[in-house]
């Protein structure tokens, strides 16, 4: 008998998370994505669009066009969508505490245009949970940010049936460092979280509910280990729909599908030897392809050579061209799931599921997700369980292929072009953006605006649906930075722990007791050397909110003696200068992962300068191309770490290092 | 840590964090400016001979009127998790907002020696509310494993604060020895507690309740355990001998709702006018030096060292006869007992 099956089975949507510079650069791109064979879009924004700045806002220096497409009002995304049939096209964006806003734009576009809403399709990631604990782009407190989700999910449910109003996100859970377990019962939690708070608003009738769960979809990672991410994915599904069935009383067993989009993970793509991860990202997609019933609906890839910097249009044609030979030429699509009836699997699926249970239950009992992300709990858990991961990577319990081991490479042709094998961003777009944003508010009806904005603040406060009085502001023209300042206004703004507080894990330490024993005798020397006990601050300036590095280099130098400030993210170089006077630190280390580095260091050096305060060594980390390293490095910085720096001892003693030069001491050079 | 000769500052810049003058620098620090007390603050904490000597001269100069009579000195201590760094928090956006200046020391633990003795300094984050304010200093600190939880140096870093700023805070977390540390630093002490927690029941068992001026029950968002544990507390707060006409005043606050914080400041007044109108802000403030000069001593020579100046009563003769300045009699007692030390070779 032939197990195949009669019809091949449709492909999922494959896209290229992807936008930079300006509106119409990333038009461009997304057109000639389209004509390649991407199937949907998915949007990239940049650091000011997603927290909810204008592009000349202070904060936002540096950042304009970086890590994706600045969108300031109706007339960008007009431009980026230009061309592009909206009720026909599916449309991913990754946006959260700005969601409703860039939704607004996007509906009031189609509206412009003719369309009706109820023709739009695609995704608005409109997840707060994960940003606090790992992607940094939050702006309020976690009840109001809960209640935007709710308007939003109730407001599509009703007026753009075919919209995923949320999208809740494993993904950067597992960037931050969660286990399997940790992934599958937070990201069910903040599930939980959401669902129930759309529930208790009341807008929703009780038997339309079901429609409501099931427009509840997902963001999930793949990591490298692929046959126990394959039994993620199918406990998800189970957990999912034993959860919908007992909690939400969802009868249809379609409505309790697991529906969820992925990227694979970015976190173990390596910056030595960046070919290998085209084979890491194959691998990853086999995860999330391999079982037909836990099947991916939607994937965009990285490309290879994202730990280097930005991926250029050719490295995301490679990511794409994947995933349409893994759809197209292989014989995948040509059966039923072939992990059905394994006992390996299901016990492994098992075993992943009860352990999911145990968190969400120790979850459950503190409050629920919110109280335990308030109460620092979460992040806390995440913070060790990625510390573990870089230790075992140290020890070489972990291997990483040419990173600590098979180091040796002939040298790459990949990366001997003239620009380094990246993509090198327009330098003109942060200036081009703001002249374009400024013609527009004069040309605008500021009566109307001013209109428009007061309906939004009246909303805010009274607790009515935040989305019709956005899709007025769209259509008057209001900024992104002034639709997040109405609301920053009303709900105010929120910090969540930052986690690192965990104990020293002395287990840990006594396997790698010969190096860190060396490390504290040095920090203490060097201390009483000095005069009083070397003080370090972390610095995150600029929008970006990928703090994990930032961090683990924290919860490191602490756990060798230092005395530690960390402040958190988004940070202005003011307020970076200005802690490191007030702390009386030997060192500052700054880290920047949006790839807008040459601005924000050199302006926190700037800042230092103008305190007096240029003898403090300053150290720099983040995803920085060797170039950009040498012209940080001429302008005073002392050190760069990039990826290819994953020893935190080794980074330690050059810190050590660092602060002795500085003070006339001799180095101690690299540790036995 | 051992401060040793009575040698002048070093003229000539050795390395790039050079000794300041100190009598230009307590200028500066009189005048407000922010750097000055930057570079003050790094030169009390610093532990080198030529520093410690510096160090001396500095306090000597920021000592007079002002340092007896001027600012307000509030020390705020309570149990982990009772949001004292959110209720500070919530303090400085009222006094900012009154045009009072603010200058904070948020001391927090150090791990343990054998395990490095570092610390992670997590308060700025929790206690900052404007991205920049020029009247708000905070510097945090590691208590750096000393007995009672507060370290050495934050007495006289205190008192280069009191120079330069209308209030300042020292902010504590209390593990019981900490709150007898805090009661030897603040002109007023505050005991922040939350609402139906062991940590408060402890508290009020273990005698310590007698060293706060004012309470402060965070978190009345909670409503009817916030008034109980109000209730306990002003049962429970001994009234006997301390000092005469002082209330102790139990405030109902709460830092996320920002309720109450207008009360607890009207205490916090309140309580500085009493002290002043009593003759006592002066005698707390003679008394909490003279402390730390006893504590500075036993640290460093033990009881054998100050028993060679011939012991407690003596030194505190001495230090009488120093009031106001009790900075460089300390550094005279050091050298006349490290001198006897080395004669009894």
């Amino acid at each position: 008998m032939d197990s195949r099956q009669t019809k091949r089975d449709r492909p999922w949507l494959m896209r290229t998370y992807s936008g930079h510079s300006s509106a119409r650069a990333s038009n461009a791109l997304y057109r000639t994505n389209l004509a390649k064979g991407q199937t949907g879009l998915s949007v990239a924004f940049d650091l000011p669009t997603q927290t909810g700045y204008d592009a000349d806002n202070p904060l936002a220096r540096g950042e304009v066009g970086k890590v994706g497409v600045p969108i300031s009002h109706i007339e960008d995304m007009d431009q980026l969508f230009d061309q592009i049939p909206l009720d026909q096209m599916n449309t991913a964006m990754t946006i959260n505490a700005t969601a409703p806003w860039l939704l607004s734009l996007y509906i009031g576009l189609a509206q412009r245009r003719g369309i009706d809403p109820g023709q739009l399709s695609g995704t608005t990631q409109n997840d707060i949970i994960k940003e606090y604990l790992s992607r940094g782009t939050y702006i309020y407190p976690p009840g109001p940010s809960m209640r935007l989700i709710a308007d939003t999910i109730t407001y599509t449910i009703k007026h753009v049936p075919k919209w995923n109003p949320t999208n809740i996100c494993s993904y950067h859970l597992q960037e931050a460092g969660a286990t399997p377990v940790q992934e599958l019962a937070y990201a069910l939690c903040a599930a939980m979280a959401v669902l129930d708070r759309v529930q208790a608003s009341g807008e929703i009738k009780t038997d339309e509910f079901s429609q409501v769960v099931e427009r509840i979809s997902f963001f999930v990672n793949a990591g490298i280990r692929f046959v126990e991410e394959c039994c993620k994915l199918r406990a998800f599904g189970e957990m999912w729909d034993e959860l919908t069935l007992g909690r939400y009383r969802v009868d249809d067993p379609k409505l309790r599908r697991f529906r969820y989009g992925v990227q694979v993970n970015s976190l173990g793509l390596t910056e030595p030897q960046p070919e290998n991860n085209v084979q890491r990202i194959v691998l990853e997609m086999l995860a999330v392809v391999l079982s037909k019933g836990a099947r991916a609906r939607a994937i965009q890839l990285p490309a290879w050579n994202e730990a280097m910097g930005l991926p250029r249009p050719w490295d995301q044609q490679w990511a794409l061209r994947m995933q349409q030979v893994m759809a197209f030429e292989t014989d995948l699509l040509e059966y039923e799931d072939i992990l059905d009836g394994s006992p390996v699997i299901a016990a492994k699926v098992k075993q992943l599921v009860e352990g999911a249970r145990k968190e969400i239950a120790n979850v459950e009992a503190q409050g629920g997700i919110i109280a335990a992300i308030e109460s620092g709990y979460v992040k806390r858990e995440l913070v060790a369980s990625h510390m573990q991961r870089l230790r075992a990577i140290e020890s070489g319990e972990l291997k990483i292929i040419g990173v600590n081991c098979f180091q040796e490479s002939a040298e790459s042709p990949l990366t001997l072009g003239s620009d380094g094998g990246i993509m090198k961003t327009d330098p003109s777009a942060e200036r081009e953006q703001i002249e374009r944003l400024q013609a527009h508010r004069k040309n605008r009806n500021d009566a109307d605006v001013q209109a428009a904005l007061q309906g939004l603040s009246d909303a805010a406060k009274s607790g009515e649906n935040i989305m019709p009085s956005s899709i007025r502001c769209a259509m008057a023209g209001v900024s992104t930075g002034e639709w997040g300042d109405s609301l920053r206004a009303v709900f105010g703004e929120f910090r969540p722990p930052t986690g690192i507080d965990i104990a020293i894990d002395n287990r840990a330490v006594l396997g790698k007791k010969d190096e860190v024993t060396e490390l504290r005798a040095r920090v203490a020397s060097t201390g009483a050397a000095v005069g009083r006990p070397l003080k370090l601050l972390v610095g995150k300036p600029g929008l970006d909110g990928h703090s994990n590095g930032a961090e683990q280099v924290a919860v490191k130098a602490r756990d060798v003696g230092f005395e530690v400030v960390y402040d958190g993210i988004r940070l202005t170089p003011q307020e970076i200068a200005q802690a490191a006077e007030e702390e009386g630190v030997h060192m500052v280390g700054l880290s920047i992962l949006s790839g807008s580095h040459m601005e924000l260091v050199t302006s926190v050096l700037e800042e230092l300068r103008a305190r007096d305060l240029a003898t403090v060594p300053v150290i720099a980390g983040g995803i920085i191309p060797q170039e950009d390293a040498k012209k940080l490095a001429a302008q005073g910085v002392s050190a760069v770490y990039t990826p290819k720096d994953f020893n935190l001892n080794t980074i330690m003693a050059d810190m050590v290092d660092v602060i002795r030069e500085a003070n006339g001491l001799a180095r101690l050079g690299p540790l036995p | 840590m051992v401060w040793r000769g009575w040698v002048r500052c070093p003229d000539h810049q050795m390395t790039p964090a050079a000794l300041p003058d100190p009598e230009q620098l307590a200028l500066r620090i009189l005048r407000r400016e922010r750097a000055a007390v930057a570079r003050g603050l790094n030169l009390l904490d610093n532990k080198l001979a030529e520093a410690r000597q510096c160090s001396v001269r500095l306090l000597a100069a920021l000592s007079g009127e002002h340092s007896l009579n001027g600012g307000h000195l509030i020390g705020i201590t309570g149990p982990p998790g009772a949001g004292k760094s959110s209720l500070v928090s919530a303090m400085i956006r009222e006094w900012r907002r009154a045009g009072r200046t603010v200058g904070v020391l948020a001391v927090d633990p150090s791990s343990r020696p054998e395990l490095g003795g570092g610390a992670l300094l997590g308060d700025r984050i929790r206690i900052k509310n404007a991205a920049h304010d020029e009247g708000l200093f905070i510097r945090s600190l590691a208590n750096r494993n000393q007995l009672g939880g507060v370290a050495t140096e934050v007495w006289p870093m205190s008192w280069l604060m009191l120079a330069a700023f209308d209030i300042v805070v020292v902010e504590t977390v209390g593990v019981g020895q900490t709150e007898i540390d805090i009661a030897e630093i603040g002109d007023t002490v505050c005991y922040v507690a939350q609402p139906a927690s062991g940590d408060t029941i402890q508290y009020l068992k273990s005698g310590i309740i007698e060293i706060p001026d004012i309470f402060a029950v965070n978190k009345s968002d909670l409503g009817a355990a916030a008034y109980k544990t109000a209730g306990e507390i002003g049962r429970s707060a001994s009234r006997q001998d301390r000092r005469d006409d002082w209330d102790y005043p139990v405030c109902l606050v709460s830092a996320t709702m920002n309720t109450g914080i207008t009360e607890l400041h009207g205490n916090f007044d309140r309580h500085r006018s009493f002290l002043a109108h009593a003759g006592l802000l002066q005698k707390l403030r003679t008394r909490h030096q003279s402390a730390w000069v006893v504590r500075v001593l036993k640290e460093e020579f033990g009881t054998f060292g100050v028993e060679l100046i011939g012991g407690y009563a003596e030194i505190g003769k001495r230090l009488e006869a120093q009031y106001g300045n009790q900075f460089e009699e300390c550094e005279r007692m050091r050298q006349q007992i490290i001198s006897r030390f080395k004669s009894s070779d």
